[in-house]
């Protein structure tokens, strides 16, 4: 099962952290910080793999790829296979260059939320649960329209209290 | 960056994510936050948030925690927000509490409803966000309220739901299995469901459930085979490729069950084959997808029933993994050829220089899994130079944690292929010098305990050798600065043993040293502690030898300060080591003989020879000893046991303050195993202590007031928790006396030693296994092939050879019916052996060494059993058993711990005497030894140790807990 994905940026600041299994805040930063030091002592033209046993727990693994001003990383235990990973982590990547067509940190950091969608169409419950970047990119385009739609019609704003009353 | 327009984020937050993106320092960054933090704050709880904002709100929210603030405030507004009606805002609710919330979490509560509500929407989309926030939020308790849902869902028209509502599933059983017992067939049922990804998503589930119980689903082999078959054959989709590849995810997860279900199972393997072969033979080596299906072919092949066939394909494509640029491909190289050695050890012959070249390279990762894998191919011909890498790697890293791990490994391979004594002891000094405080204490006492006990059964001679070359080795790396603690307990233990035994270092030198050990460590007490013992050893023996002790003035110091020591374990070593100093040399030689750690040392639990003095007391009116439980107000003595153990001062004078107040706290207290290891240790530290004999003495009186209305009852004390040992014959004072001062003095040796002997047994099965590997590979390499010497094995003489050797032979003898024709032929012809130097694994001439595992692994079955058995004479190298546990920790901690429940002696021991007999140790004081009667014996002391605490315990509050013990103690 898939434990983590972050991404975070060349200088250690986290861009997205999904954690399958619960993880306090304090807890994360952690791991994120020590995940982080990891990949900064990584030479390039080595194996994408870091046993992370060290970091969270027994048998686990993950698998990093740096692109441009990015890591992805994913953290995940031996039932998965660590090269189908790595191309996970591709599919990831190539999709949201599709959303977003040629993808860089910003876009990644003002869509945030965005990023969560497409993550969740791709892993589910630390599961993959679909690795063909079209079919993620379909989810995710219905879920926007829909959205979009949906807010159109409650553009007008209500009241708080009127919200919560429901 | 084109699209941050259309997704409505205000200037705010643009601005706020673009000071942080600037920010220069992580203050600089938590001061941005935290102003940000204070401004949600109050606008949160505004009154009419328009929701958009309120939106906005959410994400900052989840985008402050990302950084690792805590947003808790804004907890309940993302709860709200997936109350909404709006798609828009109830996913982003959805996605906040996913974020922040844990299944635990008291907000839960609130969204469950929402969930029920929204699994049940005809927007399909609302469901999938409902099942994404189920797989998160769903504790066990709250399955049932949503399962009927979910489970109805597995039906849903649109294949992303039923896709999500199996993986929700699948998260149920993974959280509780019992809750989705019932619904396991849902799985297989889906396993069927016309859409290909739905059928994937349900291996995810089918994969666990398999790993935990293969013989259920043995069935599905041939389905699954033929799934994988069609995938292969690109009867799905197009769409479904990814870079060329069929489904490649599908197959990866198909492979991996079928390893599964293939493990072990002729029958089903056989299934297998051909889809196996095929995929192997199609599969595009030339993308990284294509790689990671023939990696997990390969994982397959090697756990399945082996078939020659995909055996030799496996192989090949390990070698183009191995012979690949790509650190990645190598990576998997490297673990393909570590899975296929498993069968086939020949493998690793060929790949000898790429494994060097893994071994070289700058990546760690790579480096690592190198290891594991010689790790698994280590032998007694190449222990050395594996051992030796491994060590240096260890040196050159930081990481604790792997520093840890890989020193264990050392540990675990020197023990069980040592080559020589010497290297042995050399290697452990590497070790410990350089994570010694990261190693396990157990490999500490092993270690202590082979110096001790020595390699073989032999020859006294050799082991004299070692003892002495560990000596000297220790001498010179007792220079070194920063040695750590764990290391120097075990220099002073073997300082203090042997130091002086072979003559070469005289004993003013030795203590000169322990005493710099000590100077040198002044916050250590455990290392002052072993560091007096060891000086106390060194004299004792001088003074048995004859010979006049001067004590160093450094060393006369040190005693002072110990003396004057907070650490009353500390205080009473300095103690006993003046007593000792000041006795003659036949007592001295009686209580503290040389190199006599070995011995076991019988504990006379019930201070049965105190009997006639106590019965003189009591003649003389003195009052008898009242066991705790029947004195009046239950007076718990665990408590005080425990209590004693956190404060270790000023013992004597809780007995009355904490009278009766304790009971309730029995319940906490832990029970047998703490109680166990408490009593054990009571009688080893009491007796040579002038100053708690006096408190000791105090006490008695106390408890004697505390007891006077209730008469002796000493026949029924002793029946009810008496041990068989109580019936024992009274030994005679002389020999006990000469055992408890030896246990009282040395401690460590003392539990040491005796534990020694419960481990013997198992310790030589490591050496068992190298005896027959040894004939491998004799056998196997050496048949034909190259011209080094002669070795071992072969020697005639037993005393050169090395450990493995005595057991060599006998596991054939042993197991003579079954395996004479299988060891025949190897037996003969290992004429030559290559010498212990393992650079072979460099050489590609001498490469055979490697492989030369297959027929020990064919052996492996046919001696499994007997050449455990057969090799219990051979000498032990390796104890891979580590000694008991508890004995170790008590042994270890004996410091605080030991001293200061000697103080409740009087209390805690439910034997009648105890009371007049510590009055009596005061007013003997040179006798006070014989008193500490209760030393360990028997065929298993701690047993009966924990059965009695537990009695004990159960005794003074009977209603706690097994009640059945309770009837059978109390008749």
């Amino acid at each position: 099962m898939i434990r983590a994905v972050m991404v975070m940026n060349t200088q250690g600041k986290p861009r997205l952290a999904k954690f399958y299994d619960f993880q306090p805040p304090e807890k994360q930063q952690e791991l994120i910080r020590s995940v982080y030091g990891v990949l900064c002592s990584r030479a390039e033209n080595v194996s994408n793999f870091v046993q992370a046993d060290a970091i969270f727990g027994p048998d686990t693994l993950m698998v990093y790829k740096h692109y441009a001003t990015l890591y992805f990383v994913f953290v995940f235990d031996s039932s998965e296979n660590e090269l189908a990973m790595l191309d996970l982590i591709q599919v990831f990547v190539e999709t949201l260059d599709k959303c977003f067509k040629n993808v860089c940190e910003l876009d990644i950091v003002f869509n945030f939320s965005k990023m969560h969608t497409i993550l969740d169409e791709i892993i589910f419950g630390g599961q993959v649960l679909e690795t063909i970047s079209a079919e993620v990119m379909k989810a995710v385009d219905e879920i926007t329209k829909l959205e979009k739609a949906s807010n159109a019609v409650t553009l007008v704003p209500k009241s708080v209290s009127g919200w919560q009353s429901r | 960056m084109g699209s941050q327009g259309g997704w409505g984020q205000s200037k705010e937050f643009l601005d706020l994510v673009k000071s942080i993106g600037e920010a220069r320092s992580k203050a600089e960054e938590d001061r941005i936050v935290l102003n940000e933090i204070e401004m949600l704050k109050r606008r949160i709880n505004e009154p009419d948030i328009p929701k958009k904002k309120m939106k906005e709100y959410i994400i900052r929210l989840v985008y402050v925690e990302m950084l690792g603030h805590d947003a808790s405030f804004g907890y309940i507004h993302a709860v709200k927000m997936t109350h909404d009606d709006s798609l828009l805002l109830k996913r982003t609710g959805y996605l906040a509490v996913t974020l922040f919330l844990n299944e635990d979490h008291d907000l839960i509560i609130l969204i469950v409803n929402t969930i029920q509500k929204d699994l049940k929407s005809d927007n399909y989309l609302v469901v999938c966000a409902a099942l994404t926030a189920v797989c998160k939020l769903i504790n066990e308790e709250t399955i049932p309220a949503v399962l009927p849902q979910v489970v109805e869902l597995l039906g849903h028209q649109k294949e992303a739901v039923r896709k999500k509502a199996i993986m929700a599933l699948h998260r149920f059983y993974q959280r509780s299995p019992s809750s989705v017992t019932h619904l396991i067939s849902n799985f297989r049922k889906r396993l069927c469901d016309n859409d290909p990804g739905v059928m994937g998503a349900t291996l995810c589930p089918l994969f666990d459930l398999i790993s935990a119980d293969v013989d259920s689903y043995k069935d599905l082999v041939t389905s699954f085979v033929s799934i994988l078959k069609q995938v292969a054959e690109r009867r799905l989709p197009k769409s479904y490729d990814y870079h060329q590849m069929p489904a490649p995810f599908i197959q990866i997860r198909l492979l991996k069950i079928l390893a599964l279900l293939g493990s072990g199972d002729k029958q089903a393997s056989e299934h297998m084959y051909t889809v196996l072969g095929d995929i192997f033979r199609k599969c595009d080596s030339s993308s990284n997808i294509g790689n990671a299906v023939l990696y997990e072919c390969i994982c397959c092949v090697s756990s399945i029933h082996p078939s020659p066939k995909l055996l030799d394909s496996a192989a090949e494509v390990t070698s183009r993994f191995l012979k690949s640029d790509n650190h990645n491909l190598k990576y998997l190289g490297i673990d393909a050829l570590r899975r296929l050695m498993k069968v086939n050890p020949d493998i690793a012959e060929e790949h000898q220089l790429a494994v060097i070249d893994c071994l070289e390279d700058p990546d760690d990762t790579l480096k690592r899994k190198t290891f594991e894998l010689l790790f698994k191919m280590t032998k007694s011909t190449n222990v050395e130079v594996i051992v030796d890498r491994m060590i240096d790697y260890m040196i050159s890293i930081n990481d604790n944690h792997y520093k840890t791990e890989i020193a264990s490994r050392c540990v675990e391979l020197a023990e069980q292929f040592a080559p020589s004594n010497h290297w042995f002891i050399q290697t452990m000094n590497k070790v410990f010098e350089h994570a010694g405080d990261l190693v396990n204490v157990k490999v500490a006492h092993n270690l202590m305990r082979l110096i001790a006990e020595g390699f073989g059964d032999d020859d006294e001679g050799t082991d004299n050798q070692l003892r002495s070359s560990a000596v000297e080795s220790y001498l010179r790396i007792l220079s070194e600065p920063k040695l750590p603690s764990m290391f120097l307990q075990v220099i002073c233990w073997v300082l203090g043993e042997y130091g002086t035994a072979d003559g070469k270092f005289s004993a003013s030198y030795i203590t000169g040293k322990l005493c710099d050990v000590a100077e040198a460590h002044p916050s250590d007490d455990i290392v002052k502690a072993y560091a007096v013992t060891a000086i106390m050893k060194i004299c004792a023996f001088e003074i048995a030898a004859g010979r006049k002790v001067e004590l160093l003035p450094e060393c006369q110091s040190l005693i002072d300060e110990l003396s004057a020591s907070h650490s009353t374990d500390l205080q009473q070593r300095a103690y006993e080591l003046q007593a000792v100093l000041g006795l003659d040399g036949h007592a001295v030689e009686s209580i503290m003989p040389a190199d006599a750690s070995c011995e076991d040392i019988e504990v006379d639990k019930s201070l049965s020879f105190l009997n006639s003095y106590v019965q003189q007391s009591l003649e003389k009116g003195a009052q008898p000893y009242i066991p705790e439980n029947e004195r009046s107000g239950i007076l718990n003595i665990s408590n005080f046991r425990n209590q004693d153990q956190h404060e270790s001062s000023a013992h004597g004078l809780r007995f009355e303050a904490y009278e009766l107040p304790k009971p309730s706290i029995t319940l906490r207290t832990p029970a047998p195993a703490p109680a166990v290891s408490s009593t054990e240790l009571v009688p080893i530290s009491e007796p040579t202590y002038p100053k708690e004999t006096n408190q000791a003495a105090k006490l008695s009186t106390v408890t004697d007031t505390g007891a006077t209305e209730l008469k002796l009852r000493l026949e029924g004390v002793q029946k009810k928790w008496g041990k068989p040992t109580y019936s024992t014959p009274v030994p005679s004072t002389s020999s006990s006396n000469l055992k408890t001062t030896n246990g009282v003095n040395q401690l460590g040796q003392a539990t040491l030693s005796s534990h020694s002997r419960d481990v013997s047994y198992d310790s030589k099965r490591p050496q068992a296994e190298i005896s027959p590997e040894k004939q491998k590979l004799a056998a196997s390499l050496f048949g034909g092939s190259s011209s080094k010497p002669d070795k071992k094995p072969q020697s005639t003489s037993h005393k050169t050879s090395r450990l493995g050797n005595p057991a060599s032979e006998k596991p054939q003898v042993a197991t003579a019916s079954a395996a004479t024709t299988e060891l025949a032929p190897q037996k003969t012809a290992p004429v030559q052996t290559p010498p212990p130097d393992l650079l072979d694994l460099g050489e590609p001439t001498v490469g055979d060494t490697i492989p030369s595992i297959d027929p020990f692994k064919q052996l492996e079955g046919l001696l499994g059993p007997p050449d455990v058995s057969s090799s219990t004479n051979s000498g032990t190298v390796s104890v891979t058993q580590p000694p008991d546990l508890m004995a170790l920790y008590g042994d270890s901690s004996l410091s605080g711990v030991s001293s200061s429940i000697s103080n409740l002696v009087p209390t805690n021991l439910d034997s009648m005497n105890l009371v007049s007999s510590s009055s009596s140790a005061a007013d003997h004081g040179g006798s006070k030894v014989a008193l500490s009667a209760s030393l360990k014996k028997g065929p298993n002391p701690q047993d009966s140790l924990e059965k009695d605490s537990l009695a004990r315990q159960l005794g003074v509050t009977p209603s706690i807990q097994n009640p059945n013990l309770f009837r059978d103690l109390l008749g």
